[in-house]
């Protein structure tokens, strides 16, 4: 029963994509939104079912293969569950934010000027979605890497298709290419610690893998001649590399702020909610690898807690709404990377659930006031919004505080428990880590509520007050109603289970000696309320609102301080400007470099060496043997009888020699 | 002495094809005139009669007849029936031609049933005698047809070169036989077999032997270097000739080196093994390459030919009886490609117009889709490209000639391939992307031969998709 069930989560989506991708021009606008959001509604109502047995019934864990692809050299490739806690609850996730965002498009897209009522192609919009939640699905579900690769490479094509859906803008076809090229850089690596698990293990199976860590654990490899490394600590890299591309760290962010070019729901389903959570989702999978390696556990954690703070930093200084979010998205990344680096992997999993809710509402926020403002992104052209729009307002708010981790909302839990665990761990890096992660509340706090306060309490701008703003309509505000509630609920009963490490359970293996949360849950933990109490003297709390304190001082009360400040120090403003530098650089180096590259390989190895060198002139000995042969067909018998003889000796003496 | 009736059961077909050749012969003497179709449904129906009587007498045992003169098994029933099916074809496309060309005569249908008279005998000869019987029979009666316009200077000129060449062809295996009679002292295959086993044969002389022998076959079949004459002719003789040249012929061909290497000289191995193997790499080479210099298709088919021969022999070279199944597979599809490409050229041509030219085929696709569709399944066919069932034929040999341990062979084999793709995709390259130089109206060719070259072109397509049958039928034959 089980086994039918997940099949229906699985393929449900997939069959609404079909139906609105396929006959998007016959059954038209409406008939496109209720396949897909059947098709999403079906997955999610399963999905709570699946969620409830594992949870809180503690089923088994389920382990089974769908259907088999082919078996080829005594390896399996097969499309599989894997089902427990952990990925009963991405389900769960991915499909009600999934629900959600498909409610909140129709509203959203009604107003879009690029595709209007008579524009067919607008039901793709709607198959990519639906198409989207059934390839995270195949991710999160999937028991082997094989499809996890299949669902890791779908998401990346969908967000391609997404970004770049507003087709006739360039700027989001620039975008889209980066977030594919990008992308494909991650995936490199990926693909190549797959390959090592493949040339190692001989499986692609997870639990066949795990079974043989522990055999495998000291072997060493050579990539460079003379220098060793240990395999598993390679390919852990390898396949955080992958982790890095998909959920953005740094160096691998430079897509995620682009893919903003995308329409907003996309942006909270992709770019907050799940997409970019695969990474983290896939580390915590592969919880009984990691554990043995710290030098790659090493590796994520400072990946990770630069991302988190030096991504916050930039999200001072955006203008447009949509950005401002986009960088706290990456900044949020860093967070849960920086937690699975400590070991924390529940910390991290819970962080990317109360993130999932919290960041979708903020973004479906967001999205509420670009329709309110015409599709206007420019926070500059905002101000004073909120007695025009109560509910948006409202579930901004929420979305804020949940955000900086004000004390009871969900985020407060997660983030400290990431906090706590960073401080328990004396992995090599974590009070680097530690410090940077900190400061990043801070930055956080004061990002946050710098746009919260311009957008919605400072000083009317010409725009608003010339033209008429509205609150948006029911599709919209409903899924803004609904995500509040887990973005403000949902922390306070699911921290003791996550610290104590029972809500995971045996989905996540940490070794003893590492297990952070535990030993916070030991010292710490004297239940969720008195952590909320507690939490006003601790220096994150406070930090925390500070923050706000500040961006309310300089943005609503002495709104002047900011221009000053700019001019002040000019070069700090430059650096940040243009985000540290990593698309110029990567224009110049990457982009120009493989462009130089590639005339390289075009001129000389393409053109001189292969066609030329190599085809032509295989091409032009054949063609002068056949034209040299040629003549030897005189046309006179006494020749042809000449050969005949001739061949005759030559034989005779090579048999009788 | 007493004189035994021998049993004349096992050779019905081939003497009832006898009397009504000669039947043929005499009748059309009085009706061609009046009756010009008469000869054809004639020899059509004759072959057809030859054919039900070898099936209907299919048997697996070998029985040997005529003091062991003649034997018939199973290997031979299957080669007589290709060989029926693929004259049939061959006839069904000529009469068109003939008529067209304005030479249409009963002698073309009546030689041509003689030839296959012969290729019985070849197909079933258990000594050197019946053997020579049955090749004297075939050869005379293409001499003849080649030369059979006899105004055609050209034409004549084929017919005897090939001829000339032919007979000293002969006269070196006749050396062959008689040197081989000389040291065993026998002349039929089984004994043959024993005497050499036995080791009492001067091995020297053997050798000799095996080598006129080998010659000889190589001639027949068209193997370097002793393909000389087969652009030539090919190339000289009316298309009808050279669709009937060949193709059938080849068949009987292959019987010939089935019976004299493999079922008489099986012992001598290590000698003609050797031999074989610079014959067949030559043949690959040379055909492929020198094919890519020819204007002419049907020179261009000969050398193509001469290529596909070097892969026959890959199966012989691998001396087993998988080896002579692979190659007879591969012959069999061969023959049919051949009736398919030929086919497709006297289909084509039409009064004064020989379209044999690689550049008549330009723009055939804008002129005649369906045709150029047909023409483009059998070049891609010849090129071994999959599916078709002459990437099956090659790849067949190749495994047999892998498993006895030449890799080097195949490896030189898939080369040569590779080469050859490249006359056959230009002419595919001409039907589709060049123009016509000929601004003419579009090619018609008359419903018969439409249907005929679809369905060989179609067959192709066919046998390819489920080649199980054949295979297995040719590995069971052997």
């Amino acid at each position: 029963m089980l086994h039918e069930i997940l099949t229906v989560i699985l393929l449900a989506p997939l069959v609404g994509a079909m139906i609105a991708g396929l006959f998007g021009r016959q059954i038209g606008r409406a008939g496109a939104h209720y396949s897909t959001i059947a098709g999403v509604a079906i997955s999610a109502v399963l999905s709570f079912y699946v969620f409830w047995l594992y949870v809180f019934q503690g089923a088994t864990e389920y382990n089974a293969a769908l259907y088999t692809w082919m078996v080829s050299d005594g390896i399996n490739f097969q499309i599989g569950f894997m089902i427990d806690k952990l990925s009963a609850t991405m389900m769960l996730v991915v499909t009600f934010v999934s629900l959600m965002v498909h409610i909140y498009t129709i509203g959203y897209m009604d107003h879009d000027e690029d595709y209007s009522h008579d524009n067919p192609y607008y039901q793709r919009f709607f198959s990519y979605i639906s198409l989207f939640t059934f390839s995270m699905l195949s991710l999160v579900m999937a028991n082997n890497f094989l499809q996890l690769f299949f669902g890791w490479e779908a998401v990346g094509l969908v967000s391609y298709l997404l970004i770049g859906f507003y087709m006739k803008r360039e700027s989001a076809i620039q975008a889209n290419l980066k977030a594919f090229l990008v992308n494909r850089v991650g995936d490199f690596g990926f693909i190549l610690g797959i390959a090592v698990v493949f040339v190692y293990f001989g499986t692609m199976d997870y639990k066949e893998f795990f079974a043989q860590l522990t055999t495998q654990k000291d072997v060493m490899i050579e990539i460079i001649p003379g220098v060793e490394w240990s395999m598993i600590t390679v390919m852990l890299i390898l396949l955080f590399i992958g982790a890095m591309g998909k959920s953005a760290q740094m160096p691998l962010h430079v897509w995620l702020p682009e893919s903003m070019e995308g329409p907003t729901p996309i942006s909270a389903l992709i770019h907050a909610a799940t997409m970019v959570t695969a990474g983290i989702f896939m580390v915590a999978r592969l919880s009984p690898a990691y554990e043995l390696s710290e030098v790659a556990l090493s590796v994520v954690l400072i990946t990770g807690a630069l991302t988190a703070f030096l991504m916050g930093l930039l999200g001072l200084i955006q203008n447009d709404i949509k950005r401002v979010v986009a960088y706290s998205t990456l900044s949020q990344l860093g967070y849960m990377t920086a937690a699975l680096g400590a070991s924390a992997y529940a910390a991290g999993m819970f962080h990317v659930l109360t993130h999932a809710f919290f960041k979708a509402l903020l973004f479906l926020a967001a999205g509420s006031v670009i329709i309110a403002m015409h599709h206007i992104q420019d926070i500059r052209q905002m101000g004073g919004l909120k007695k025009y729009m109560p509910i948006t307002y409202w579930s901004m708010l929420i979305g804020s505080l949940a955000l900086i981790g004000f004390p009871g909302f969900s985020g407060f839990f997660s983030k400290d428990s990431i906090l706590l665990s960073l401080q328990a761990t004396d992995r090599f890096g974590a009070d680097f880590a530690f410090i940077l992660l900190m400061m990043g509340v801070f930055v956080t706090a004061f990002y946050s509520f710098r746009m919260f306060f311009i957008v919605f309490h400072g000083e009317e701008s010409e725009y608003v007050k010339t033209h008429k703003i509205k609150e948006s309509p029911l599709v919209v505000t409903i899924p803004l109603i609904l995500l509040a509630i887990p973005a403000l609920l949902m922390g306070l009963p699911m921290i003791e289970p996550m610290l104590n490490g029972s809500y995971f359970a045996e989905a996540i293996v940490i070794k003893p000696e590492n297990d952070t949360m535990m030993w916070v849950y030991n010292n710490y933990f004297h239940g969720a309320l008195d952590m909320i109490i507690h939490s006003f003297v601790t220096l994150p709390v406070i930090l925390a609102l500070s923050g706000v304190a500040l961006a309310w001082f300089m943005y609503i009360k002495q709104p002047n301080i900011p221009g000053k400040l700019k001019q002040m120090c000019p070069r700090g403003h430059y650096v940040l400007e243009n985000a540290y530098g990593f698309d110029r650089l990567n224009e110049i180096v990457f982009v120009n470099g493989t462009r130089k590259l590639g005339q390289f390989f075009t001129r000389w190895v393409d053109v001189k060496l292969i066609d030329t060198g190599m085809v032509t002139n295989t091409f032009m000995a054949i063609a002068h043997s056949a034209n040299g042969l040629r003549r030897t067909q005189t046309g006179y018998m006494y020749h042809y009888a000449f050969v005949m003889i001739f061949g005759l000796l030559g034989m005779l003496i090579w048999v009788l020699w | 002495m007493n004189f035994v009736i021998p049993s004349f059961a096992p050779a019905i077909p081939e003497i009832t094809l006898l009397i009504l050749a000669s039947l043929i012969l005499v009748a059309d003497t009085f009706w061609s005139k009046r009756f010009q179709n008469a000869t054809y449904y004639a020899t059509q129906a004759s072959l057809l009669v030859a054919g039900y009587l070898v099936l209907s007498s299919f048997s697996v045992e070998q029985v040997f007849t005529f003091n062991d003169s003649f034997v018939r098994d199973s290997f031979a029933d299957v080669l007589k029936l290709f060989t029926v099916a693929i004259t049939l074809g061959i006839f069904l496309f000529a009469r068109e031609y003939l008529v067209q060309h304005r030479f249409m005569s009963g002698e073309f249908f009546v030689l041509g049933l003689f030839g296959v008279l012969g290729m019985f005998v070849m197909i079933s000869a258990n000594n050197f005698i019946t053997m020579y019987l049955g090749l004297e029979i075939m050869s005379l009666a293409m001499y003849a047809m080649i030369a059979l316009r006899k105004y055609d200077g050209v034409a004549v000129e084929a017919g005897m070169k090939y001829f000339v060449l032919g007979a000293l062809a002969t006269g070196m295996l006749l050396y062959g036989f008689s040197m081989i009679y000389g040291a065993t002292g026998t002349i039929t295959f089984p004994e043959m077999k024993a005497v050499i086993a036995s080791g009492e044969a001067d091995g020297i002389v053997l050798a000799f032997g095996v080598v006129f022998v080998v010659i000889g076959l190589a001639f027949k079949m068209g193997a370097v270097p002793f393909h000389m004459w087969m652009p030539d002719v090919y190339h000289g003789s009316p298309t009808a000739v050279t669709l009937y040249l060949g193709t059938a012929p080849k068949l009987a061909g292959f019987a010939m080196v089935y019976r004299l290497l493999y079922e008489a000289m099986p012992g001598l191995v290590g000698d003609w093994q050797q031999l074989i193997i610079i014959i067949s790499i030559l043949s690959m080479v040379i055909g492929s390459i020198v094919a890519i210099a020819q204007d002419n298709l049907k020179r261009m088919l000969a050398y193509s030919g001469i290529g596909h021969v070097g892969f026959l022999l890959l199966g012989v070279i691998a001396a087993t009886d998988d080896g002579f199944s692979a190659a007879m597979f591969f012959i069999i599809v061969y023959a049919i490609t051949g009736v398919a490409g030929f086919g497709m050229i006297t289909a084509l041509s039409r009064t004064g117009f020989e379209f044999d030219r690689v550049a008549d085929f330009k723009g055939l696709n804008a002129k005649n889709p369906w045709l150029a569709l047909m023409m483009l399944i059998v070049m891609f066919s010849m090129a071994g490209i999959p599916p078709f069932v002459g990437f099956w034929a090659k790849i067949v040999v190749i495994e047999e000639v892998v498993k006895a341990g030449f890799t080097w062979i195949a490896v030189i084999a898939v080369i040569t391939a590779v080469i050859s793709a490249f006359y056959y995709l230009r002419v595919v390259k001409s039907m589709y992307f060049d123009k016509s130089e000929i601004q003419g109206p579009v090619e018609i060719i008359s419903p018969a031969l439409h249907w005929g070259v679809s369905f060989v072109a179609i067959l192709l397509l066919a046998l390819g998709l489920l080649p199980g049958s054949l295979i297995d039928l040719c590995y069971l034959s052997i």
